[in-house]
């Protein structure tokens, strides 16, 4: 298994007024870089340098704690960027949002969960939406660079959506109002590609 | 009220006044006047009885029942650490972080049984208390250590009986150095490094623990009494720092106020029995 380190899919003030520049360059340059180096490492010479992410996760009880930390901090970024989009924000549509719709009552109540999820993550982690083995859709959060594909947690099932509540994440701007960080995610939103990710989940 | 016992040792050998709750007066300090009217705290090497008596507020705080814990002000100005933290950080940290956790801690004890007791006595049984205490009190305690530890005239090298239980502990004041900084930097996400000294044995060690936790805390596996700590959640450096978690960390004893971090030793000695659990 090759892994590499992805470019960001847009520049780095494209995310502007929500995400600084500054905030985006140095969170892919440096930490996610930083998660991604390490996490090489972590794996070289290993019987997982030939497994792939889905397989080290699900193992990764096993597995040394570089792994777990750099593997998930490498994964978990190459998720956030993807889902966010400097055209984003708006709302999901067809199967995906009837989907919402079905698990949570309303893309409001969705949110609303989706938001405490965040916000009540203490230190620092991530909010996740995910698709279940069931196939339903859950909202759920996880500390540090876990997620929720590793056999660590008790919830189970595949992200589609990933919000970083680690304090780098939004600090320059934000400093301690991780609840406007929040808020701001949502005009950032590439439901397209949460679509896509909910289509190949199922 | 309830008996909070952990200062009789000093009280009965007359070297302690009880007073409680003086000299914590800063809830009302805006923060405008803790520029000014704060000037660093002294705090005296201790070892006499007078000097001792200089130390009221290290003593009354765990006397006190922790609903009538006051927001500790800052001993110094928001751009007195510039050196090594800004003043923009200490003014958020400090007033905006520091304080969230103080007014959360306050209300989540409100109306419960943990209104009476030292904020000993909850960390002493924290593990049967919600999360939202262990979360905010850690928070509220971990942050009073972390001002009171610094200062902006620094990183003189402890002495006396501390010194000489650092090189017994752990070879020299370099070796310290670098063992702390090394469990600062490993601490993975939010949390703190802390110099602490052992409940049992009384030896100095050096730990970490996650997000708002403390030694004192009965969810630790190594328990002790802090007297040095470092808070590295990103908050506490990223704005001078950012990723360079490494950088704030090295800089960090530039300004490590070692009178305070031996007054909180020698406060320990003498009140030991207290903190057994
Ligand atoms: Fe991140
Ligand atoms: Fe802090």
């Amino acid at each position: 298994m090759n892994f590499e380190f992805p470019a960001l899919p847009y520049a780095y003030d494209a995310l502007e007024p929500h995400i600084d520049k500054m905030t985006m360059e140095i969170h892919h340059t440096k930490h996610h870089r930083a998660y991604y180096d390490k996490f090489i490492a972590a794996i070289k010479g290993t019987d997982l340098e030939n497994k792939g992410l889905d397989e080290i996760f699900a193992g990764v009880s096993k597995a040394s704690v570089a792994v777990r930390n750099n593997g998930g901090g490498f994964y978990n970024h190459n998720l956030f960027w993807e889902v966010l989009s400097p055209g984003g924000g708006g709302a999901p549509s067809g199967k995906l949002a009837d989907a919402i719709n079905s698990s949570f009552g309303s893309l409001d109540d969705f949110k609303a969960r989706f938001n405490d999820a965040a916000a009540n993550r203490f230190g620092s982690g991530w909010a996740w939406l995910i698709v279940k083995a069931d196939k339903s859709l859950a909202v759920t959060s996880t500390p540090n660079q876990d997620n929720p594909l590793m056999d660590v947690n008790d919830v189970h099932g595949r992200p589609i959506l990933g919000l970083d509540v680690w304090e780098h994440a939004y600090y320059l701007k934000y400093q301690n109002r991780r609840p406007d960080y929040i808020g701001a995610f949502w005009n950032l939103i590439n439901w397209e590609k949460v679509a896509e990710n909910y289509e190949k989940a199922l | 009220m309830k008996k909070i016992s952990i200062l009789m040792p000093l009280i009965a050998a007359g070297m302690l006044t009880v007073a409680p709750a003086v000299a914590q007066k800063a809830e009302s300090n805006k923060a405008k006047t803790v520029k000014t009217a704060v000037k660093g705290t002294p705090v005296p090497s201790v070892g006499t009885a007078s000097q001792v008596k200089e130390l009221p507020a290290e003593m009354s705080f765990w006397m006190t029942p922790a609903a009538k814990l006051t927001f500790p002000a800052l001993p110094y100005s928001y751009n007195a650490l510039s050196d090594v933290i800004d003043s923009l950080t200490v003014a958020i940290h400090y007033d905006r972080h520091h304080r969230a956790y103080y007014t959360n801690f306050i209300k989540a004890i409100e109306g419960t049984e943990m209104e009476v007791l030292s904020i000993y006595e909850i960390f002493n049984k924290m593990s049967e208390f919600p999360v939202s205490v262990r979360n905010n009190g850690g928070g509220f305690y971990n942050h009073v250590v972390y001002w009171q530890n610094l200062t902006p005239g620094g990183g003189v090298k402890p002495s006396g009986l501390l010194a000489e239980e650092i090189t017994k502990a752990f070879g020299s004041y370099d070796a310290f150095i670098t063992r702390f900084a090394d469990a600062a930097k490993t601490r993975f996400g939010s949390g703190w490094a802390w110099l602490a000294v052992d409940f049992k044995t009384g030896e100095l060690f050096i730990t970490s623990t996650a997000n708002q936790d403390n030694p004192l805390m009965n969810t630790e596996e190594r328990r002790g009494f802090p007297i040095l700590g470092i808070d590295v959640w990103e908050h506490a450096y990223y704005l001078k720092y950012q990723n360079k978690r490494a950088d704030y960390i090295e800089s960090f004893g530039k300004i490590i106020n070692w009178k305070d971090v031996e007054a909180r030793y020698q406060y320990f000695l003498q009140a030991r029995k207290n903190f057994l659990n």
